[in-house]
């Protein structure tokens, strides 16, 4: 019990390193022989610890073989292609986000989950790497509790969003990619930061993220204002994910909606968009969001 | 005399440790039950270098993990992920339950963010809960749980018959029914060997031999195993979940 109040009594990452550092030269066994570490991994020692190839350039290494952009017939995919969003009103915070995961031209799922469940009260979005995103959203979710174990408070939106941004500015260059948005309720009331793996963090108001976030723009922009009702900011919210899954190749499927309050998130719902474009949301015949559905044959 | 020009001109050198294996694999979960599936052919280029190299393997009575892609990183990676589950039984007395396998294969795959394993896992078998459970991991370690997964060569080939077939993508049920959530055994066992002998008839990396791994949960039958010909119980513990082998013959051209 000591070691482990000692592995996590302190956030300063160069003295978490210099502790895993002589961990690792103690160590004959490491923890993850005795099994204690439970599904920790890497992560084992307090801090992640990496395998590197051994080459010159690491980095161009990586580049080489996982970057699809630069060459389409590299082997190991990384997936891409989203819509996320996410908005500030009276009422909370509305996230929605798409479900679709393409490598290349090939929709590999279309079920993912691109809204990470960090605690009760914060949400992160998946634009990017899927991996990079579920691994670091985790690892914050991680720190969050032992935030609130060391200050007897819940840690803010502010100071979360900053712990992940310094966090990937730290591995700046070695390839990582993410574009996430950091929602939840704190203090100072409902909050949103944009954080990315280039180090940029933005606090704001409105927020979209993705290869289909200009179709997203379009619409939230127009219907936006700080005092929708709930209803018509989900509706918004919902609506916005509809119109880039409906232009944007690589965003569709389904739509997951979450509703952030003073008491937590809500999840709200799963919607298929090929449902809401003829169906709309209540699921009416004909009530879709298309136009087609409404000019009828006279287009 | 050697030409001692050519000494001088640049030369480009890389590091490539990766290649690609071929075959497929399939995983499909049940109500109380998961099926997983791999083709055993291990194939480079347009050569077969082997017609048997198995690409399922069993973790635990409750767990089987389907590897494909690069066969040198598949086979180290299963050996390290066994080598942590048997630490685990060591240090706990009990086996690993699924779900927290699932993240320790996330974690150990992220581990090699920056030097990946070059393999795509899929993770089967029984929760906690008794029902029966799909993974499927990305190289570097993002994953979701599913009810049916196809990966590898044949992906593109497998999963859209998966999505008719399982989901009843694009079906609409007859008036006054509903499609069901979930197949029974041996509806699933025909739907994977159709679906392996349709990718060997359509992929020239797929064929050789099909491995199936079954698992049941506790206290489920084994209705829908009684029609084959060599299924090997895999069991080692008396916990109450059942594995099963089934061995069939893909075509060899």
């Amino acid at each position: 019990m000591n070691s482990f109040a000692n592995r996590f009594s302190t956030t300063d990452h160069l003295r978490e390193l210099k502790r895993a550092q002589a961990n690792i030269e103690d160590d004959e066994f490491s923890d993850a022989a005795w099994g204690s570490e439970a599904g920790f991994g890497s992560l084992a020692k307090g801090v992640p610890t990496f395998s590197v190839p051994a080459v010159p350039d690491p980095s161009a290494f990586l580049r080489l073989h996982t970057d699809d952009h630069a060459d389409p017939k590299c082997r190991i995919k990384i997936q891409h292609g989203t819509t996320t969003l996410a908005f500030r009103y009276k009422g909370g915070v509305i996230v929605a986000v798409d479900s679709r995961a393409t490598a290349g031209s090939y929709v590999a799922s279309g079920t993912v989950k691109k809204v990470i469940e960090i605690n009760p009260y914060l949400l992160g979005t998946m634009a990017g790497g899927a991996a990079d995103c579920q691994y670091w959203e985790t690892y914050l979710g991680i720190h969050c509790r032992l935030h609130e174990l060391r200050n007897r408070e819940r840690i803010s939106v502010s100071a979360a969003s900053k712990y992940l941004s310094n966090l990937v500015y730290s591995y700046k260059g070695m390839g990582l990619s993410m574009g996430t948005m950091i929602c939840g309720w704190d203090k100072t009331g409902p909050a949103i930061f944009y954080v990315d793996s280039d180090g940029t963090r933005l606090k704001g108001d409105l927020f979209s993220v993705g290869s289909g976030s200009t179709f997203a723009y379009g619409v939230l922009d127009q219907g936006y204002r700080w005092d929708l009702p709930d209803e018509e900011a989900q509706e918004l919210g919902r609506r916005s994910i509809y119109a880039a899954g409906h232009r944007d190749a690589f965003s569709g499927n389904t739509c997951n909606l979450y509703h952030v309050k003073e008491d937590g998130w809500h999840f709200i719902g799963n919607y298929d968009i090929s449902k809401l474009h003829y169906d709309g949301p209540d699921n009416v015949d004909g009530a879709g969001y298309g136009y087609d559905v409404r000019v009828g044959t006279r287009s | 005399m050697p030409d001692m020009v050519s000494i001088g001109q640049p030369q480009q050198r890389q590091f490539n440790p990766y290649s690609e294996n071929g075959g497929t694999i399939l995983a499909i979960a049940g109500a109380n039950f998961s099926v997983i599936a791999g083709d055993t052919r291990q194939s480079e280029g347009y050569n077969i270098q082997t017609r048997y190299a198995p690409k399922v393997f069993r973790l635990t009575d409750k767990a089987v993990l389907a590897v494909n892609g690069f066969a040198a990183d598949g086979s180290m990676f299963v050996k390290k992920v066994k080598q942590r589950l048997e630490w685990y039984r060591h240090a706990h007395a009990k086996d690993m339950p699924l779900r927290a396998i699932a993240r320790l294969i996330q974690t150990m795959l992220y581990s090699r963010r920056f030097f990946p394993y070059y393999v795509y896992n899929i993770l089967g078998g029984i929760e906690e809960d008794g029902s029966g459970a799909v993974y499927s991991f990305d190289p570097v370690g993002s994953y979701e749980r599913e009810s049916c997964r196809a990966a590898g060569a044949a992906q593109s080939l497998v999963q859209p018959f998966l999505d008719n077939q399982i989901y009843f993508k694009n079906q609409r049920p007859p008036p006054g029914t509903s499609n069901p959530t979930h197949l029974p055994l041996h509806e699933v066992l025909s739907l994977v060997i159709d679906s392996f002998t349709s990718a060997t008839e359509r992929h020239i990396e797929v064929g050789d031999g099909l491995e199936i791994f079954v698992v049941l949960a506790k206290g489920s039958t084994t209705q829908g195993l009684e029609n084959f010909a060599n299924v090997q119980e895999m069991t080692q513990t008396r916990e109450g979940e059942r594995m099963f082998n089934i061995r069939r013959n893909l075509k060899r051209d």
